[in-house]
């Protein structure tokens, strides 16, 4: 279980959770714009750090105020696919893969999961929008994350690429046990019909 | 015409620029990253050389490398190092009156690297200093070449500090800005003509050579 009651403060906004989010499952968050959904990812993945409060994988403390414990973002063990993706602009591809995992099998197997193995030796300025998206979801598995955090993972694809991509993608997680906390416009967007939602209000 | 104040000049502006690429890198670095009144302060001391004349800065530097003041003794009791009238002087002083044309425009590429591009790389498992050489660097390259070509162009063009700290020694202290000076002085102005074009032609060169790898870039590169 992932236990978080934080406080951060927004501007002139408290922007306050206080939930409990399941392990092994896909959890939606869901909410209008702008009440904090990819904050409540970036205060996850460790790289916004709360006011007040704390955060628990399990028995394990990621955060604690009081205590003044913050686990290491390179300790969290999570994938990340941001908004604006993110992608290095030096780094190729097949390099963006190989910078997550020294397995060239694994980085394969992802390049055909993404359908990006004729792109492989191409920069990020060099792929279309949908490219880019799908190499920021493989470049976040190439690490086989434990916790996998997506922010509008699928935005730029269209509906059959999203479709059988996310077919790929669901084997994946289920073989590597991957807890999945997605943000997204699209409801149910893994199409996962045991898939769990949070709703985020303003408190 | 005698061709080594050029020459002098040349070594100059090199050793200078490559001294300053090791100290201005992690400068510019640490200075963009979270602001404090701290790190304000020193940036407001690397940025003097910018606006303060140089014959000012020259006249601290003469007086601080003094065989007879503090750090001076203290340089020369330590490293057998004399400053004033030397070329290694010229070296220490043109590192300091040159220190904001390597650190700016390094600094502001640093910081307008997005955030996220740290962040994807530290969620990968990846420690700062990796972070650092295999994503930030990499990705501020024209910046880094565009600090150094200004740093070496206004190393090769620096006059006033030179001429404080360095006097007027041949082959020693005597770069090819002060030999047009000298050479003005006593009426020789052909000679002053030949290390002007030469210099001009240089700088010309170097500005040509910026905007030619550059060509790519939306923003002028001296911006």
């Amino acid at each position: 279980m992932i236990k978080i009651d934080v406080v951060k403060k927004i501007g002139n906004f408290d922007f306050k959770v206080n939930t409990t989010l399941q392990l092994n499952s896909t959890t939606q968050i869901t909410g209008p714009s702008g009440i904090g959904k990819t904050t409540l990812l970036k205060i996850l993945a460790g790289f916004i750090q709360p006011d007040l409060g704390t955060i628990l994988v399990n028995s394990d403390v990621w955060f604690d105020k009081e205590k003044k414990i913050s686990k290491k973002v390179q300790e969290r063990q999570i994938g990340f696919v941001f908004q604006d993706y993110a992608l290095f602009p030096n780094l190729t591809v097949k390099e963006h893969l190989k910078y997550g995992t020294s397995d060239l099998k694994y980085v394969d197997d992802l390049l055909e999961l993404g359908e990006m193995t004729h792109f492989e030796n191409r920069l990020p300025k060099q792929l279309s929008g949908g490219q880019q998206q799908r190499l920021a979801m493989l470049r976040a598995l190439s690490t086989r994350p434990k916790l996998l955090l997506l922010d509008e993972p699928f935005a730029a694809l269209d509906t059959e690429l999203k479709k059988r991509f996310i077919t790929q993608l669901k084997h994946l997680f289920v073989e590597q046990k991957t807890t999945i906390i997605i943000v997204s416009h699209q409801e149910n967007e893994l199409g996962d019909d045991n898939a769990l939602e949070f709703k985020l209000t303003n408190q | 015409m005698d061709m080594e104040p050029i020459w002098l000049s040349i070594r100059l502006a090199i050793i200078t620029t490559v001294f300053l690429l090791f100290i201005g890198i992690p400068v510019a670095y640490w200075l963009s990253r979270k602001q404090n009144i701290f790190k304000l302060i020193i940036e407001g001391f690397i940025t003097m050389p910018l606006v303060l004349p140089p014959s000012v800065l020259g006249f601290y530097l003469l007086l601080a490398f003094s065989p007879k003041n503090g750090l001076g003794i203290w340089l020369h009791r330590n490293f057998d190092l004399q400053l004033v009238f030397s070329f290694k002087g010229l070296v220490m002083a043109s590192i300091i009156y040159s220190l904001p044309f390597m650190i700016s425009p390094i600094k502001a590429a640093f910081s307008h690297l997005p955030k996220s591009l740290s962040d994807a790389s530290y969620v990968m498992g990846k420690s700062k200093i990796q972070t650092f050489f295999y994503i930030l660097l990499p990705n501020i390259k024209p910046s880094i070449f565009t600090a150094s070509v200004l740093t070496f162009a206004h190393t090769l063009g620096e006059f006033g500090v030179v001429l404080m700290i360095g006097g007027n020694i041949p082959g020693e202290t005597k770069v090819a800005s002060i030999a047009i000076y000298d050479a003005v002085e006593t009426m020789d102005y052909g000679s002053a003509n030949s290390y002007a074009l030469i210099l001009f032609a240089i700088t010309f060169i170097i500005v040509i050579g910026v905007f030619v790898l550059n060509r790519n870039a939306v923003k002028n590169p001296f911006e």
